[in-house]
């Protein structure tokens, strides 16, 4: 070992206050914090109703794939789970999508600062006495995201066999319609790919575990693609919820017959 | 225009200390590294500060100004308004040895723990080849100047002294991270990251890409990227069956001493 001389006592400056930070450092967190409990709110309700989730071709992105027995009938219900159906269909299903942003790395930096503080912003003093973070349980769980990845991308195939459906008209069922539900469930399968393409655990199994980039130039290929996606992965994460929640709003209106019977719905 | 700054700067030793207050000009284009060695030169010769290029290269000047981690010498004073009084303090991590100057030894006693870079033995000197697509991923955090700016800002140690002796801090596991990507380095780091270096208690909130004066990504190219290759050795059932099927062999570092 190197000779360490003696040094002065080890004593940190005493500063008592939490934060000397003079910028709105409280405004993000509180912005994320808003716009989070927002969409859970919705999202839940929405989850919760078991009703005007379907109109005619379209379904709403939070109760496809509709697998309970219990399912309005669509081309999107496939009547599989006899059991749980005191649940709603979307609950059944939520646990993918909801683990798979729960435990996303952007994800979890917004809840991380805006909710449990840790830090609320940088070189703000958190409220907690201890902190052991993702080191062990509970939030060592945060690490089986990979699996969410993997179940997320058969939940986009499902929404995106939603959004070719949807080219149906709700009314007739007759093929080559465009209406408004068309645009919104095509654009949020789109959003949705996008969102989990530029996943970090996506690029880590794409081409970030390797070593020689050059011995695999088509990983490496895909890696820079996504890499670069990466960079936006917040947006993405918050495009496409906020589109997720505004389809199903739409279908909800829809179904629930605000807009009346219209040509382009 | 030269104008009158108000400057409270945190005097003391050995951790006793308070905010002075000081009242120093300043002429167009300065920076706080400029406006602090007026006031050492005009008002305060005992005030003790580090600083050595001027040119955010040498990663001495780290201090905290209006409570955010900064280089002195990369801080413009234009950024401020002029009747605003800046709290200049020194970096609250690390001990304090004298008015802005800290005892950073923490940070090179963690980077003698990670063991260095292991080739094959059976290369030898100017054999190796390399292609910029293998080392460019790790280039991005040589660009690091050291400043320990990310170190003192990450609440795993600011806010949890007793942390230390578990955490290497994000610029050491970005140093493990490096060692990890590196295409001729043989060793396997990812248990004594988790282990040894306490990958798992960074909560990937940013902090310290936010302040890293060289804006090296250190979160998003780093420390997700290992902890992705840590999941990878510890904690995925898939990858480790794979490993036992196919018997891949584990070049574990030695773990590092006085941790087990
Ligand atoms: S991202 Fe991790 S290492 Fe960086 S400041 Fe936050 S907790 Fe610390
Ligand atoms: S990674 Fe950035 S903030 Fe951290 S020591 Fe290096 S240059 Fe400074
Ligand atoms: S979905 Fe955000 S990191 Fe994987
Ligand atoms: S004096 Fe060298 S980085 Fe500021």
């Amino acid at each position: 070992m190197t000779q360490v001389t003696q040094g002065p006592a080890k004593t940190r400056a005493q500063i008592q206050a939490k934060t000397l930070r003079t910028d709105p450092w409280y405004r993000s967190p509180r912005v994320t914090a808003t716009g989070l409990t927002i969409i859970v709110l919705y999202l839940l309700f929405a989850s919760f109703a078991n009703t005007d989730y379907i109109f005619g071709s379209y379904i709403s992105p939070l109760y496809s794939p509709c697998l309970a027995t219990t399912c309005t009938p669509s081309d999107s219900s496939f009547f599989l789970v006899p059991w749980l159906t005191w649940l709603t269909p979307a609950i059944i299903i939520i646990g993918g999508p909801l683990g798979f942003r729960f435990t996303c790395y952007y994800y979890r930096k917004a809840y991380y600062r805006s909710f449990w503080r840790s830090p609320a912003a940088c070189a703000v003093a958190e409220p907690h006495a201890r902190y052991r973070g993702e080191s062990r349980l509970p939030l060592i769980i945060q690490n089986v995201h990979r699996y969410f990845f993997w179940i997320a991308i058969a939940f986009n195939i499902f929404l995106t066999y939603d959004a070719v459906v949807a080219f149906k008209n709700p009314y007739t069922g007759a093929w080559g319609h465009f209406g408004v539900g068309t645009l919104m469930l095509v654009v949020n399968a789109i959003l949705l790919w996008i969102y989990s393409v530029s996943c970090h655990a996506c690029r880590h199994i794409t081409g970030g575990r390797l070593k020689h980039f050059s011995k695999h130039p088509v990983r490496y290929k895909a890696w820079t693609v996504i890499s670069r996606l990466n960079n936006y992965h917040m947006q993405f994460a918050w495009v496409s919820l906020t589109w997720v929640t505004l389809t199903d709003l739409y279908i909800r209106l829809a179904a629930a017959g605000v807009f009346g019977h219209g040509r382009w719905i | 225009m030269a104008y009158m700054a108000n400057l409270r700067v945190w005097r003391g030793d050995h951790g006793e200390g308070k905010l002075v207050d000081y009242s120093v000009e300043v002429n167009e284009g300065e920076v706080v590294l400029d406006i602090l060695h007026r006031l050492q030169a005009t008002q305060a010769n005992d005030l003790a500060l580090r600083w050595n290029c001027k040119a955010g290269k040498c990663g001495s000047c780290s201090m905290e100004i209006n409570g955010r981690p900064r280089l002195g010498c990369m801080t413009r004073m234009s950024i401020f308004d002029q009747d605003q009084v800046l709290t200049i303090t020194p970096m609250r991590t690390f001990p304090v040895i004298r008015d802005l100057v800290t005892d950073v030894s923490f940070n090179y006693e963690k980077a003698r723990q990670i063991p260095s870079f292991s080739p094959d033995p059976a290369t030898k000197p100017g054999e190796f080849r390399m292609q910029q697509v293998d080392v460019q991923r790790s280039q991005e955090f040589r660009k690091c100047i050291e400043c320990y700016l990310c170190q003192n800002v990450c609440h795993v140690i600011r806010d949890h002294e007793e942390n230390m002796p578990a955490y290497a801090g994000p610029r050491f596991l970005m140093r493990v991270a490096e060692l990890e990507m590196h295409p001729a380095d043989m060793a396997d780091r990812r248990n004594i990251a988790q282990d040894d270096f306490g990958l798992g208690y960074c909560n990937i909130t940013k902090c310290c890409t936010e302040v890293c004066p060289e804006g090296i990504h250190i979160t998003d190219n780093a420390l997700i990227p290992l902890k992705e290759r840590v999941v990878g050795r510890k904690y995925d059932p898939l990858v480790w069956l794979g490993g036992k099927i196919t018997r891949k062999q584990h070049r574990d570092t030695p773990r590092v001493p006085g941790k087990h």
